[in-house]
């Protein structure tokens, strides 16, 4: 076959070159100029090297919040993940109610985030929010204004109520697509329910389960709207993670520098577990 | 290994079925004798697997009762009624090897592990799996997963039977031939009940001791490839076994024979159909005689395949195919008789007579 070579074909991909330059490209870049440069007054910029990746990398207030980052993306996986498979294979695999119960579990994703920070700040509140004031009836002591334990637990239910549907509906669509001689062979065999899940179910939905697991990897790393509004990283510095810990320096304290050497070292640590675990559970696809 | 009795099993999908039309299955009253090779052969939507899955126990047919060595197992579950089934697609267990696939049956049966082993390396050596035995069931082809699908099956050697639905369909022509004889080998050496769901006449002919033809949710045949051929029961016989299929020709009583157009064709004894009933005579085409006597009919294609001619005749108006050997060839004026052994007359698709006997 002869292929017509025409470089001005170029010109075919240069829209969207300039929308990912300008939404992209720019603004990483604008963020890289500053987190090597120090800013004063009237636009003076000084070069300062690696000075505020060497100050963010030893500052115990950004290990604090690293920490505080992470304890709350592996709670929230070590939860969404298993509850939203067994919600999955709870659900019914055809009919009226498989429809229903989809519906019912997509709701919470279409809730605007910030939304679903104040509903929780109301249901939470202890003298008027149902959660808050029930807890207190049954006579725990729950103030999550107050205590840093109460609003680790009220991020950590806010964010599972919120975002387990994603992992149902991904881990459900990867249960309908496996073929029911799948299951009509494993009664054959005598499979046990849970040999079942683990030689068929399982394996069906990995790749599903990578995705979400993927997604709702990037997305708790990066919450801010939620927490920001339910707590606002409080009390005190107890649930200001990562994001707010950053909008903190960037626009409360107008630290720049600091803040644009945070982000880029935010936004490297997400690429690269994305990619590690990318490439660490696809390689043991090939093998 | 066990005898299987069918006793007035019908199968409806929907609940209360109303007219015999609402059954996948209709009435079904057979028995499989022990050891015997059956396959069900019929066009898809015949009821073939409805029935498979009913002796198998993963449908619970809507009447009747289905019994192994004269031991009532309808209400049983698949695997309470120690059977094995091969699928259409080749289901193999992705994340286990290919020897821990065939072991898994015998271990859920909580068999222990010396045991298992041995059954396995017999299983492995028998289907000639030994290039692969370790390897992950993932990655390899279709016909080598149906290899072990139907390991699976075979690992178990106490099975009361084993059953196929359509387990040939996704595998290479030339790998066909080598699983079905490597079936039959199985079959010869430990005499397991086989039943072999397929739509395939050869694979049907070539598997089994006994067809059982099913046509619109019922049994129309049930005998040996031979006398599927010869003496099909019912018109859909003859044109679904043989090919070309019978010829199927509207005729009407005629004294002791029938008529045929314009023309007397005599029979042993007359026609016994009642009145209104429909009746064609069926012959095939290897029983259609081309020559200068008989009823004049005029060539309407000639089909060369090889060894021998497939000649269409238009006969009375009516298409009769007749089958020709390579150097015969047809006469300028030919006419057509049909040999009386190869005549069989059918009344509303059942066969009530023939041309001999």
């Amino acid at each position: 076959m002869n292929k017509t070579w025409n470089n001005r074909a170029w010109f075919m991909v240069l829209p969207v070159l300039l929308i990912v330059a300008l939404n992209a490209v720019i603004p990483l870049m604008t963020v890289v100029n500053y987190s090597v440069q120090e800013t004063f007054g009237n636009n003076l910029f000084f070069f300062e090297g690696t000075k505020w990746f060497e100050e963010v990398l030893a500052s115990e207030r950004f290990h604090a919040a690293l920490g505080r980052q992470i304890i709350f993306t592996m709670t929230i996986l070590a939860i969404q993940i298993p509850l939203g498979v067994i919600i999955a294979l709870a659900m019914p695999k055809s009919g009226v109610w498989a429809s229903v119960c989809l519906v019912l579990m997509a709701l919470p994703l279409l809730i605007p985030w910030n939304v679903v920070g104040a509903m929780w700040n109301i249901f939470a509140l202890p003298d008027i929010g149902l959660l808050g004031y029930g807890l207190n009836w049954l006579g725990f002591s729950y103030n999550f204004t107050q205590e840093a334990g109460d609003a680790w637990f009220t991020i950590i239910l806010m964010d599972v109520w919120h975002w387990t549907s994603l992992v149902v509906l991904l881990a459900y669509a990867g249960l309908q697509s496996i073929d029911n001689a799948y299951y009509q062979a494993a009664r054959i065999d005598g499979a046990s329910t849970w040999s079942v899940f683990r030689h068929i179910q399982l394996p069906k939905m990995k790749n599903v389960l990578i995705i979400a697991v993927l997604l709702r990897f990037m997305d708790s790393f990066m919450i801010y709207t939620e927490p920001f509004v339910l707590t606002g990283g409080g009390p005190g510095n107890s649930t200001t993670l990562l994001s707010i810990d950053l909008v903190k320096a960037a626009l409360g304290e107008f630290n720049l520098g600091i803040a644009a050497a945070m982000s880029i070292i935010y936004f490297l640590m997400t690429l690269l577990v994305c990619w590690v675990f990318y490439t660490y559970t696809m390689k043991g696809d090939e093998a | 290994m066990a005898r299987i009795d069918l006793e007035h099993i019908r199968h409806a999908y929907g609940a209360a079925p109303k007219s015999a039309d609402d059954y996948a299955l209709k009435e079904v009253h057979h028995v499989w004798r022990d050891g015997g090779a059956y396959a069900l052969l019929g066009p898809s939507g015949c009821g073939k697997t409805t029935l498979l899955n009913i002796i198998s126990g993963l449908i619970t047919p809507s009447e009747g009762r289905i019994l192994f060595d004269g031991q009532d197992v309808t209400q049983l579950a698949p695997e309470d009624r120690n059977i094995a089934q091969v699928f259409q697609f080749p289901v193999v267990y992705d994340t286990m090897t290919v020897a821990d696939n065939l072991a898994f049956p015998l271990r859920n049966r909580g068999m222990n592990e010396a045991d298992v082993q041995k059954r396995v390396r017999e299983t492995i050596e028998m289907l000639d799996l030994g290039a692969h035995a370790n390897r992950k069931a993932q990655r390899l082809t279709a016909d080598l997963k149906q290899k072990i699908s139907l390991g699976r099956g075979l690992v178990r050697q106490d099975v009361n039977a084993i059953l196929f639905d359509e387990p040939l369909t996704v595998i290479d022509p030339h790998m066909k031939w080598q699983l079905r004889s490597q079936l039959k080998l199985v079959h010869k050496q430990f005499g397991h009940t086989m039943v072999y769901v397929t739509h395939d006449q050869t694979e049907a002919l070539t598997f089994a001791d006994t067809v059982v033809v099913m046509y619109g949710g019922e049994i129309v045949q049930i005998g040996t490839p031979q006398e599927l051929f010869e003496r099909p029961s019912h018109t859909f016989v003859g044109y679904f076994i043989g090919s070309p299929g019978m010829n199927v020709l509207p005729v009407q009583a005629d004294g002791a024979g029938v008529r045929l157009g314009s023309h007397h064709i005599p029979l042993p004894k007359p026609v016994g159909a009642s009145a209104g009933e429909k009746i064609e005579l069926g012959v095939r085409p290897e029983h259609v005689r081309v020559g200068r006597e008989g009823m004049a009919a005029r060539v309407s294609k000639v089909e060369d395949v090889g060894r021998q001619k497939i000649v269409r005749f238009s006969l009375e108006g009516q298409e009769v195919v007749a089958v020709l050997k390579e150097d015969e060839t047809v006469p300028a004026e030919p006419h057509l008789s049909f040999s009386p052994e190869g005549i069989g007359i059918y009344a509303d698709s059942w066969r009530i007579g023939g041309g001999s006997r």
